[in-house]
């Protein structure tokens, strides 16, 4: 048997599919458990905040979520550049997948932000470096969305988008140092967000719980979407033909 | 090399001079644009004079993105991008060119008319000056990218619109540092490190920009 590991086995879209099919149970049962356990920990057992109350409690998502937004985005670039480099038709369509859940994550990160600033600091926005850093990423995510959505070649929206993402993930350092700057020259910083309080163990253990219920729910959706897209793109291919074939027999 | 950028660089000149009005059009809508700001936010000299600036560098933006739509759309048309492309010359030299001109034509004509513009919304004469020099280096960077959306939207339906969502946030540096340096002479600091990033960020533009628009041209005409 061949021991040296086989990197590309799952490139292929019939196994991919097949691989998807046995994880995803997993990764489904693991977002819902996460969820779960971290929203009781981050609603029951952590304690409230002195300074911000309750308020507070909405971090066990924004934070996560703002993580989640700006991972996605250097994964999508990097799976789309493999797509780009390797002709892998599966990380192009990872890199796809990925899109769509990465902007849902940055809206999120903005709408709850927008909840806790309305109580904390009496604003629903300021125009704050890593506010306007995380719009400006949700203008990339929809920039790369329109783009791959306009174009009718399903290759040449691959590649393009791919370039897209490269582009975009190498200047995003530049972005947020830029906009650092613009907001120092404005005002002096009203809020400062850099200093994170110290935390309770049982706010960590929240957080870290949601962190993982997001990664699991971005894996078992990612993953979902990457099924249907390969589905759809192999619609004339033998697997696909198979595979309808078997589901009408078992029904 | 430097024939091919010359070649195409005075082609497009040719042509733009050819279609002197449509040349013109950007310039048109950056007036109209601008003088659009002080009938919405009302007459005011001081609050006109504190949002010159930005007012100006986010028209010249505009005016850029919407004209740039067809820097490569004609030459797709007809297929005499395609031959370009063909010719053997490098595409990295084609899209500078193309940029080159691109700036000739739009870009040149918005910082001579910035000063005019200026005195409109009661801008002093350091602040003037400041705004064209850093629309001297800030135009550039955005011809550059332009042409990579340009290219990159090249024949698709809704290119216009797609090219401003994609190359806007991408422009954002060379507006934060352009009307951040009229900003920091009107309260008496010093522009030399606005205009030092904005130099950086037209060398870093200048030298991936023409990359990039070459690869996404070879994608469009795959």
């Amino acid at each position: 048997m061949n021991r040296s590991v086989r990197w590309f086995t799952f490139a292929a879209p019939s196994r991919f599919y097949w691989l998807v099919g046995v994880l995803n149970p997993w990764f489904w049962t693991a977002a819902v458990a996460l969820t779960i356990a971290g929203m009781y920990v981050g609603f029951f057992v952590a304690p409230t905040d002195a300074t911000q109350g309750e308020s507070y409690r909405i971090i066990f998502i924004h934070v996560p979520a703002a993580w989640m937004s700006m991972i996605i985005y250097l994964a999508m670039a990097f799976w789309a550049a493999v797509g780009w480099m390797f002709n892998a038709r599966m990380a192009s369509v990872l890199a796809r997948a990925l899109a769509p859940t990465g902007a849902m994550f940055t809206f999120l990160a903005l709408w709850t932000g927008a909840f806790w600033g309305k109580p904390t600091w009496g604003t629903w926005w300021v125009w704050d470096a890593r506010l306007t850093s995380e719009l400006i990423l949700l203008f990339l995510y929809l920039g790369y969305i329109a783009l791959v959505a306009s174009i009718d070649d399903m290759v040449r929206g691959d590649k393009a988008g791919a370039l897209l993402a490269i582009v975009g993930a190498v200047n995003v350092p530049i972005i947020y140092f830029s906009v650092r700057w613009w907001n120092t020259l404005h005002q002096g910083a009203t809020i400062s967000m850099t200093a994170a309080p110290k935390m309770a163990h049982t706010m960590l253990t929240a957080m870290m719980l949601m962190t993982l219920a997001f990664w699991a729910y971005s894996f078992a959706v990612v993953f979902t979407r990457a099924q249907a897209m390969a589905l759809e793109r192999d619609h004339d291919a033998e697997w696909v033909r198979q595979l309808a074939l078997g589901r009408k027999d078992s029904s | 090399m430097g024939s091919a950028f010359s070649a195409v660089y005075v082609r497009d000149l040719r042509l733009a001079l050819r279609r002197r009005v449509e040349a013109l059009l950007p310039l048109v809508f950056f007036v109209v644009a601008i003088s659009l700001f002080p009938l919405g936010v009302g007459p005011e000299p001081q609050t006109l004079r504190q949002i010159a600036a930005g007012v100006v560098w986010v028209s010249a933006l505009l005016a850029s993105m919407l004209s740039v739509t067809s820097l490569y759309a004609g030459d797709h048309a007809d297929g005499s991008l395609e031959q370009m492309m063909l010719s053997g010359q490098p595409g990295l030299v084609i899209a500078s060119a193309k940029a080159a001109a691109h700036w000739t034509v739009t870009g040149a004509p918005l910082v001579l008319a910035a000063p005019l513009i200026g005195l409109l919304l009661d801008m002093s004469t350091a602040g003037l000056l400041t705004l064209v020099v850093s629309l001297l280096l800030g135009t550039p960077i955005l011809s550059l990218l332009g042409g990579m959306g340009a290219a990159l939207t090249l024949g698709l339906r809704s290119a216009g619109v797609l090219l401003i969502l994609l190359i806007l946030p991408l422009s954002i540096p060379a507006l934060i540092f352009g009307a951040g340096a009229v900003g920091a002479v009107d309260s008496g600091l010093a522009t030399s490190g606005h205009f030092s990033l904005l130099g950086a960020l037209l060398i870093l533009t200048a030298l991936t920009a023409p990359l990039a628009t070459s690869f996404a041209l070879r994608i469009a005409l795959e």
